[in-house]
């Protein structure tokens, strides 16, 4: 495993400032693996899930495996806390909760987060997955995270 | 495409259901998910530790989205089990309590248990460890659906 050149909270402030958000997904093994990237878009930070045929579920329909839906709403909530509050650390899913809403084609899937409410230790953050509409979401969830320990 | 019905050897269910499992899904695939067990409502599968599955590069410790593939991949295959057939089945929804984090460079094992099937869905729990099950690292919840195709 490739350790990143800086301790991640120092990568985490820089990216905010520079918004080079490739530097942070690439930095996190996992997010890389599963081609998992932040981008800005018309002003609004969103997610975006590059289709790569190992992601596929079911080969005959063919579509995503549920699984790399809950990967993309989890990425994107822990990416909305980490950039868009001033956390120092990996936020720590306590609890997720997913929907499966329609089947995912072999494509790219976007997902946006929403922090409903950020405490100084919980957040509770809700995301929407989709891939041609943004109205016809294929996946949500809700989840809460542990900001940090005492 | 109709179900089949699955083999009643418990040795022979995991083999046919194993194939399966891993050919005809290349996220599974990719994640060297190896299903360990089948029984008559039950699957258990295995996740071995991979640098591509840390999620905090500081900790080592795995992204809960590969918890959250094994676990569905899990409640899937208990599912089929449940039913006896190779049946077309989507996944609900699913909720994941995360009971303690991870340890780094163990591989994660995950038993799920359809302990309710309906004419169209099926109810599944399932516990995460890393060989004792008595301290898990995860448990869930999850609704399956039956699908025509």
């Amino acid at each position: 495993m490739s350790t990143p050149s800086l301790p991640l909270a120092d990568l985490v402030r820089q990216v905010r400032q520079s918004r080079e958000y490739h530097r942070l997904t690439d930095a996190i093994p996992y997010t890389r693996f599963m081609g998992i990237g932040v981008e800005n878009l018309a002003g609004e930070m969103l997610c975006r899930m590059r289709y790569a045929p190992h992601l596929i579920g079911n080969s005959i329909l063919p579509a995503l495996h549920g699984g790399t839906l809950g990967a993309l709403l989890e990425s994107s909530a822990i990416f909305e806390l980490l950039l868009q509050t001033d956390t120092e650390r990996v936020p720590k899913v306590i609890s997720t909760t997913v929907d499966f809403l329609r089947s995912g084609k072999a494509q790219d899937t976007f997902a946006r987060a929403f922090i409903t409410r950020q405490g100084r230790r919980v957040a509770n953050v809700r995301v929407e997955a989709w891939q041609d509409d943004r109205t016809r979401p294929i996946a949500s969830s809700h989840a809460l995270f542990l900001l940090s320990e005492p | 495409m109709s179900d089949f019905s699955l083999p009643t050897d418990p040795e022979e269910r995991r083999e046919k259901l194993g194939v399966l499992f891993t050919e005809a899904v290349p996220h599974n695939h990719a994640l060297q998910l190896r299903l360990e067990a089948v029984g008559t409502t039950d699957a258990t599968v295995v996740m071995p530790y991979a640098d591509v599955l840390v999620g905090n590069p500081e900790t080592g410790v795995v992204a809960g989205g590969a918890v959250t593939t094994l676990i569905d991949a899990a409640s899937g295959t208990a599912v089929m089990a449940a039913l006896n057939a190779f049946a077309a089945i989507v996944t609900l929804d699913l909720r994941i309590d995360y009971l303690r984090p991870a340890r780094p460079g163990l591989p994660l094992t995950a038993q799920a248990e359809c302990y309710k099937v309906t004419r169209m869905v099926a109810f599944v729990r399932a516990l995460v460890h890393q060989g004792d099950p008595a301290t898990p690292v995860a448990s869930s919840q999850g609704t399956f659906m039956r699908v025509e195709s």
